[in-house]
Formats: C-alpha cells, sequence, structure tokens
C-alpha cells in the first residue's frame, strides 16, 4: 500500500516574522524555512505505519519554488523513499493545491493520504478537506490517534474537536490530517541525511498534471495585529460606566 | 564475583566513575534483555552489599564485570573526562542512588554509527568554510580527491554567525577572487569613518585612527550563508543541525575524529520516543573551527597544553552585544562608520560601541565590553540599553525598529595569547585559536587566512606526505603575523586605565608605528579580575522604554534563539554549591548581570533563600558565563545540534 505525505516549506516557527513594508506580505528574504510542523507529524505516522508493515511507500510531495527540494530532502532523510516535487511560482491557494494533489494521486494511485492540519504561515487548515472532496474519499481531519486495518482494508481514527474526542472509521482510500498530540516527529540522524541524498525527487510542473494554477482570491494587505493599548483604571463605577457606553459603545 | 565487588567499591569512591554509572542509568532499558541472559544469580552469594535491588537483578559476576569494564573503558576511550557530564546532567541519580544505578548500567548501549573522511571540520564560520573551501581547490588544482565534511550546530550556516561587521576583504579575495561577480552580500563600500568620544550629555570628536578605504560594511551572517553555498558547490559536505560534543581519540592519543550529540534525551536524562544516537565522524584530520572560546577546542588546547608550548600567555575577552534596526530613510547613510569611547562605560573598564550602517535602511550598533571588569554589579547588557539613549546616538535611532538581537563573546588577547595550533591529529583554525585584530576590530579576514593556511597544511599532510605542523611556519610567515604584532600593545596598555590605554595607543600609532620594541603583557585573567561585591555598590539601571531600551525577553525574543526544551540543561555546573556558596555571597551573583539572555537567575525558594535557576533554553551561546564565572564553576557544553540563535542579518 503507497502512503502519500504532502508536506509544505514554510518560515521556521521559531522565527519572529516581520511584514514586509509595502505590506504586500511577510518578510520571507533570508529567513530560516523548514518544514511545516503538521507536515513533520505526518510524515512520521506515515512512517511508523510503513515500519509497522502496513505500507509499502512513502511519497512526499512538495509545491513550490526550487528551495522546496531542500524540505523534501529533510523528508527523505526522516525515512520517506521517494520525493515529487512540482514546480510553481506564484502564491499557491489550497483549492489549487488540493488540484494538484488530485492529480498527482491519479498518477500514483496510493491508498492514504496523510497531511498536516494545516500550514503556520497562513492556517487555512483547507487543503486535506478540499482534496477529499475533489476525490470523493472519506477524511478524518485532526488526527491524534490513527489505526490501520489492512485486512479490511480501514482505518480508526480519533479526531480532536472542540466537543471532545471522536472516533470515526473511513474506508480506504482516504485522507487523515493531523494534529499535534498525533506522535513525536524523529530526528533526521546524519547517516540518513547523507543517504537521502542518493533518493529520487521527480520533478513535475503544473502543466504536465493538465491543472492551472490561479486564484479566486487576491491579498490586497497584511498588517500586523493593533499594539495592545495601555489599561486605564477608573476611579468609579459611574466613571466604568460612562466609559462603557461612550467610549466603548457596548452598553 | 570477588574481584567484582571490590572494584564495584572502587567505583563507588572515584566521582567520575559514579557520574559515569548514573550517566548509564537512561540505559537501562536495553539492561533488562542482557539480564535474561545471564545464568546464574549470585545474589545468594552477595548478601552483605546493601541495596535491595542487588539482590532482585539476575547478575552473572564476571560476565557483568567484563561488560561494565568494556563499557568503561569503551566510554573512556573516546573522550576522557569529557565524557562524564556533571551533577547537572542527571540530577536524579545523586551519588546514594548509585548501588541501583551501577547494577542498571549492565549494558552495551548500541554503538554508534562511524562515518570516515579525509578531513573534518568542526563549525561552518568563515574560517571553517574557508578551510573546506581552500582544500577542494588544492584537491582541483593538483587533481586530488579528499572528502571534507563540516558539522554545524546552529540550524542553518550563518545562524550562529553575529559580528559588527567592517569587512576587510584581503583574504575573500585570495579565496574566492570572483566574489564580486559571483554577487557575495558585500555590496556597500566604507564611506566615513567617525571617532567619537562620549560623556554623559556629549559626544567630542576624535581623530579616527581607523582606515577603512576599501572594506566593506556587511552582515557576517549573510557572507557566511553565501560562503556555505559556494563549498557545497565545491563538494563539501556540509551538515548543519549537528553539534559535535565529543572529541574522538585514537591510539598514540591523537584526535581522530568528532562525536556529535545523542538526540532526543529528556531533561531526566531518559531517552524519549524520538531518541537517536549521534554519530562519529571521524577524519584523517580534524580542524576546529568553533569561535571563540569553542568548547572542544578549549578541551584540545589544555590537553596538549598548547598555551604552554610557546609560552602564551592566557586569552583575554569581551562580551559584544548588538543589534540590527531598521531606521528612518532620512538618517541613513550607507557605508558610515562610528566607532565610541568613553561613556556608558567608566575608566577602568575596556570596552566602546560601534554603529554602522549597512543597505536596506539597516544599521548594526552594539556596545563590546571588555570581561576583565572589576565591577560584579555591572551589566553589559544594560550598558549597551543606556547606550541608545545617548543625545548623539538617540536621532540617528528614531523612528526606526529592531530587527535582531544577539550577542556572542570575542578574544581580545592578540598576538600574545595565541596557542600553538597544532596537535595530533589536527588544528585549530580562527578565533578558537584567537586571531582578532583588536585595534583594528576585525578578525574576519585573520579567521579565513588562518582556516587557507590549515587547509594548505593538511593537504600537504594527507596527499604529499609532508606535516601538518608546516601550519604553524606559514602562520607566522603570513600577513596575519605581521598585521598582529603590530598590533599588540594597544589593548594590553588599557590595563593601566583608559587615558593611560589611550596615551599608549596614540603612541604606537602615530609614533612607533608598530616598531616598538617592547611587548606588553596581559593583566589577570577575567575570571579572576572581578572584585569582591563589598568593594562596589549596585548600579541602578534606568527601565527600559520599549522605544530605545528594551528588557532582556523582548531582546531575546528578536534573537530567534529557541531550544528544544526538554533536554538535559547544557550549562554544567562543576560544583553545584559554589553558587549558593560563593558567587552569590561574595561576588552577588555577577552571572545573572552579564549574561545577555537571562539564562541565570537567582530566585527566592519555599524557604525564602535565592537558589540559582537556569534557564538553559534561553542561551545565546556567547559563552560569557565559560569565561566570566569567579571560580570557573560553569561550563558551557554544546546542547542538542539546531538550537541556539537564529541569526539571519548580523
Amino acid at each position: 500500500m503507497k502512503v502519500l505525505v504532502a508536506v509544505k516549506r514554510v518560515v521556521d516557527y521559531a522565527v519572529k516574522i516581520r511584514v514586509k513594508p509595502d505590506k504586500s506580505g511577510v518578510e520571507t528574504q533570508n529567513v530560516k524555512m523548514s518544514m511545516n510542523p503538521f507536515c513533520e507529524i505526518a510524515l512520521e505516522e506515515a512512517l511508523r505505519i510503513k515500519e509497522a508493515g502496513l505500507a509499502s511507500e512513502v511519497v512526499a510531495v512538495s509545491m513550490g519554488s526550487a528551495q522546496c527540494v531542500d524540505t523534501l530532502r529533510t523528508g527523505l532523510a526522516m525515512g520517506a523513499d521517494r520525493g515529487i516535487h512540482v514546480e510553481a511560482t506564484g502564491a499557491l491557494y489550497p483549492l489549487t493545491v488540493a488540484k494538484v494533489l488530485k492529480a498527482l494521486v491519479e498518477v500514483e494511485k496510493p491508498r492514504l493520504i496523510i497531511m498536516g492540519k494545516q500550514a503556520i504561515d497562513d492556517d487555512c487548515n483547507q487543503t486535506g478537506q478540499m482534496v477529499a472532496g475533489l476525490l470523493g474519499w472519506p477524511q478524518g481531519t485532526f488526527a491524534s490517534k490513527v489505526l490501520l486495518d489492512r485486512e479490511k482494508q480501514l482505518a480508526t481514527v480519533e479526531r480532536e474537536v472542540d466537543g471532545g474526542l471522536e472516533t470515526l472509521c473511513l474506508d480506504l482510500p482516504a485522507v487523515i490530517t493531523t494534529d499535534l498530540r498525533l506522535n513525536q516527529p524523529r530526528y533526521a540522524t546524519l547517516p540518513n541525511i547523507m543517504k537521502a541524498k542518493s533518493k529520487v525527487i521527480k520533478k513535475y510542473t503544473p502543466q504536465e498534471l493538465n491543472v492551472e494554477i490561479k486564484s479566486d482570491l487576491e491579498v490586497i494587505e497584511v498588517t500586523e495585529p493593533p499594539k495592545r493599548k495601555a489599561g486605564v483604571i477608573v476611579s468609579s463605577v459611574d466613571e466604568l460606566i460612562d466609559k462603557l457606553k461612550n467610549e466603548a459603545h457596548v452598553i | 564475583m570477588y574481584r567484582f565487588i571490590s572494584s564495584r567499591s572502587k567505583f563507588l569512591s572515584s566521582k567520575s566513575s559514579v557520574s559515569t554509572v548514573s550517566l548509564c542509568n537512561h540505559l537501562s532499558n536495553s539492561t533488562n534483555s542482557a539480564d535474561n541472559k545471564s545464568q546464574s544469580n549470585p545474589s545468594t552469594s552477595l548478601p552483605k552489599l546493601s541495596g535491595s535491588s542487588y539482590q532482585t537483578q539476575n547478575l552473572n559476576g564476571s560476565p557483568y564485570f567484563r561488560r561494565f569494564n568494556q563499557n568503561l573503558s569503551f566510554l573512556a576511550s573516546k573522550s576522557g573526562c569529557n565524557w562524564f557530564p556533571s551533577s547537572g546532567y542527571l540530577p536524579n541519580c545523586g551519588i546514594s542512588d548509585g548501588n541501583r544505578s551501577i547494577i542498571r548500567c549492565f549494558s552495551v548501549e548500541p554503538e554508534r554509527e562511524s562515518i570516515e573522511y579525509d578531513v573534518v571540520i568542526v563549525g561552518a564560520g568563515p574560517a571553517g568554510l574557508s578551510a573546506a573551501i581552500r582544500l577542494k581547490q588544492l584537491c582541483q588544482e593538483k587533481g586530488a580527491d579528499l572528502s571534507v565534511c563540516v558539522v554545524e550546530k546552529g540550524a542553518e550556516v550563518g545562524a550562529h554567525i553575529i559580528s559588527g561587521n567592517v569587512f576587510e576583504p584581503r583574504a575573500l579575495d585570495e579565496l574566492l577572487p570572483q566574489w564580486k561577480q559571483e554577487q557575495a552580500p558585500i555590496s556597500v563600500p566604507a564611506s566615513s569613518d567617525k571617532f567619537w568620544f562620549l560623556t554623559k550629555d556629549r559626544a567630542y570628536s576624535l581623530p579616527s585612527p581607523f582606515d577603512n578605504r576599501g572594506n566593506y560594511v556587511i552582515s557576517l551572517s549573510q557572507l557566511v550563508r553565501w560562503m556555505g553555498v559556494k563549498a557545497e558547490e565545491f563538494g563539501v559536505e556540509i551538515y548543519p543541525g549537528f553539534a559535535a560534543s565529543e572529541i574522538l581519540y585514537g591510539a598514540n592519543n591523537s584526535v581522530i575524529g568528532i562525536g556529535t550529540n545523542d538526540m532526543g534525551i529528556a531533561k531526566d536524562g531518559s531517552k524519549k520516543e524520538n531518541f537517536q544516537r549521534g554519530v562519529e565522524l571521524k577524519g584523517r584530520l580534524t580542524l576546529f573551527a568553533e569561535g571563540c572560546r569553542g568548547s572542544l577546542s578549549e578541551k584540545i588546547i589544555k590537553k596538549y597544553q598548547l598555551r604552554e608550548k610557546v609560552n602564551a600567555q592566557h586569552q583575554t575577552y569581551a562580551l559584544g552585544i548588538k543589534e540590527v534596526w531598521e531606521i528612518d530613510e532620512s538618517k541613513h547613510n550607507p557605508g558610515a562608520i562610528l566607532h565610541t569611547l568613553g561613556w556608558p562605560l567608566d575608566k577602568k573598564t575596556y570596552g566602546g560601541s560601534f554603529l554602522y550602517h549597512m543597505k536596506d535602511r539597516q544599521v548594526s550598533i552594539g556596545l563590546v565590553v571588555a570581561l576583565n571588569y572589576r565591577n560584579p554589579y555591572l551589566s553589559p547588557y544594560e550598558e549597551f540599553q543606556k547606550l541608545k539613549h545617548h543625545p548623539a546616538i538617540k536621532p540617528i535611532l528614531e523612528g526606526g525598529t529592531v530587527i535582531q538581537y544577539g550577542a556572542r563573546t570575542l578574544n581580545e588577547g592578540g598576538i600574545q595569547s595565541i596557542p600553538y595550533p597544532v596537535f595530533p591529529g589536527g588544528a585549530i583554525i580562527g578565533c578558537s585559536a584567537g586571531f582578532i585584530n583588536v585595534p583594528k576590530i576585525k578578525g574576519t579576514h585573520t579567521a579565513m587566512k588562518s582556516g587557507m593556511l590549515a587547509a594548505e597544511a593538511a593537504f600537504g599532510a594527507l596527499h604529499e606526505g609532508s606535516n601538518l605542523e608546516l601550519y604553524w611556519e606559514t602562520l607566522r610567515n603570513s600577513w596575519i603575523w605581521e598585521e598582529l604584532y603590530k598590533a599588540r600593545n594597544y589593548r594590553p596598555a588599557f590595563e593601566h586605565g583608559l587615558i593611560p590605554g589611550m596615551a599608549i595607543s596614540a603612541l604606537e600609532h602615530y609614533i612607533l608605528k608598530g616598531k616598538s620594541p617592547f611587548t606588553l603583557k596581559h593583566g589577570k585573567p577575567d575570571h579572576e579580575a572581578t572584585d569582591v561585591a563589598q568593594l562596589h555598590s549596585p548600579i541602578e539601571y534606568p527601565k527600559p522604554d520599549g522605544v530605545f531600551s528594551f528588557d532582556v525577553p523582548t531582546s531575546l525574543h528578536r534573537s530567534n534563539t529557541n531550544h528544544e526544551h526538554d533536554q538535559p540543561a547544557h550549562l554544567r555546573l562543576r560544583d553545584p554549591k559554589i553558587p549558593e556558596l560563593v558567587n552569590l555571597p561574595e561576588y552577588a551573583g555577577p552571572e545573572s548581570r552579564y549574561c545577555p539572555a537571562r539564562v541565570y537567575e537567582y530566585v527566592p525558594n519555599e524557604k525564602s533563600q535565592l537558589k540559582l535557576q537556569i534557564n538553559a533554553q534561553n542561551c545565546l551561546h556567547c559563552k560569557a558565563c565559560d569565561i566570566k564565572d569567579p571560580k570557573q564553576n560553569i561550563e558551557w557544553t554544546v546542547p542538542e545540534g539546531g538550537g541556539g540563535p537564529g541569526y539571519s542579518v548580523m
């Protein structure tokens, strides 16, 4: 059984980000980039499934500029067997990514797609769900536990939802998106990083997959959240009511 | 079996062995499988031994003894006392627990994977990368093929690089003459050179002793990143995110390589689920390019007595604290260079500030404070915050924002403190040996040149059968030596105070022009220079205003520092009682003031006694604590690779 894992190259979570002076986005020049933490968790889960003998191959996919290859190499160093890089410049929004993944699924024919629940740069939390919708596959999102049954070809997914934990049973092929508590990703060891250099990364372009890179969304402006204003200490209840009524307009 | 008993008590009495033994506690997982293989149960024959767990374990006396011995010699052969962690590592395994711990230790830790190279370089900084590139160039020229590996503890190349920096391209011109065409990030030529003497309210312009024509104002972190890309193009293997924590010794007491950290160890010493054993990188030659006060380099210098070999003095240091600001367009003057002396530091404290204008409206501003300062109440960080409020400095920063913050120690010893840089199995290059030209405040070009010279000597030793000792010869015949010789008296002159120092420096610079017949000596080592707190009074530092001056946590956030939280503290106390017994009462806990990352804090415990708390995850890897601790009780060891600051424009 083949497992496809989609990974994204994002600004490292420990970096303090700044908004570009022209407000068109976040400064990404000369800033440390790494694999999205949720994608790392997804890849770790796929590797564990393979180590348990339930999968034959783990393929890592990434889309974007040429530097995405670095992220794929990290994935290969962690243990993925092959990598696929879809070269695309410009902004990639979830629906486009989902369409590309659908095209890749038709080529690779995996039984399971595992992805991070969201990327830490855009926090969209849409791609996994859209892929499942386009393919017509069942989805188990925010997974905090995954159990595969190969004979019955189903996956039992425990999801973290607002109300608690929900357990779903999905027929394969399915899409699973991972949440934080699913596992602790492994370190890529030095010998594995060296071996990863010889693993194959196949390149595609969106044209080859018959997907058009376009978007119905346009980012107009990016600004920092407003700085918290200092609080005001009021001297009496009347003053408080006055402020709530006339300044904050809440009563 | 009796042999076993006696050796056990011998081990109990020697402190280092107990530490080893307690280290083995986390190997307990593998013990059980080893236990099951044993046949006889000697518990009945050893009833007198204390520790109930001794009886419960199945122990086969002699084979276990042999394996324990093997374990110990296996560990000892690797690195001597370097391997035994001091008590900070495993707080749970107290000596009293020794009995239990010893028993559980009887397993052989899975052998580390060993990878071999011709040359292993520790540290991907200017010196390390220059050496790597030069080696590969020589291979191309002479038709050889040497494998070169560079390990770097930062998460990426350049992440731990911080420097002023006004760059003299002399060494780069020799190494990569096409640097301009290959788009090195060197684009802002030095345009003006100002030198001010500051008092609290005024700035007096002095004739500039510097001549920076032909130099460039750069971000060294950016340059090193570019050099990393170039090195990889030459075929150098660079592995960021891996910390060399251990020196490997072979026969004849020579260095055969380094070992990287085990990753995935929890704070209490146990293995986490993502535990990964480190690897051994063995090199026919190993070059140490760890920067100032490199943790492994210091061990090498001590072990092979490299300073005694050439009658070198001890090294002296300074702490540099720096911020990069993005300022108002109208205030920005690319290439402008400013140095100051005087305020906020007093006449007895050597140091000064710098302000360099880079491109993209960015300026580097920082304060360098020599670490032989006397007043234990001095906080270099707070002095830096004060500096920014000076009426001549503040207007430049007005309307700007801070982009990054960082700190690092630097060498001030000059030629007097350079150790013999060659040892059996390798050499030390760059700031780990100490090639900074202190009066010029430049060390990048000499570090790079030292890397190149070491590479040439290494190539000769590996490919042409000559000796690595040639490195020392070529060093002394190179422009590094000439330059450092001329610059040798400036810094030691300030031992006598600010005014005498300036007077002697003026004498050196304008009259003697480096031909002085004398060589001044350094004063006391930095850690001995601190006075007891009684002789001074606490300094009242102004509160940060959040616009020009900031508190440490805010600044730290801007350094992008991050460490895996659940790991043992990498700052080890050789004797855990010293902070409360000596540092606090005698010196008023200076580490809580000189550390630019607030790693050390004295907090009251439940009994309202002040105890030292070590916030190791804040660490900027500056090494100030390793240098300045009065009793040299703090040992900086390297944490899990990939942690530490994330400098990108420093």
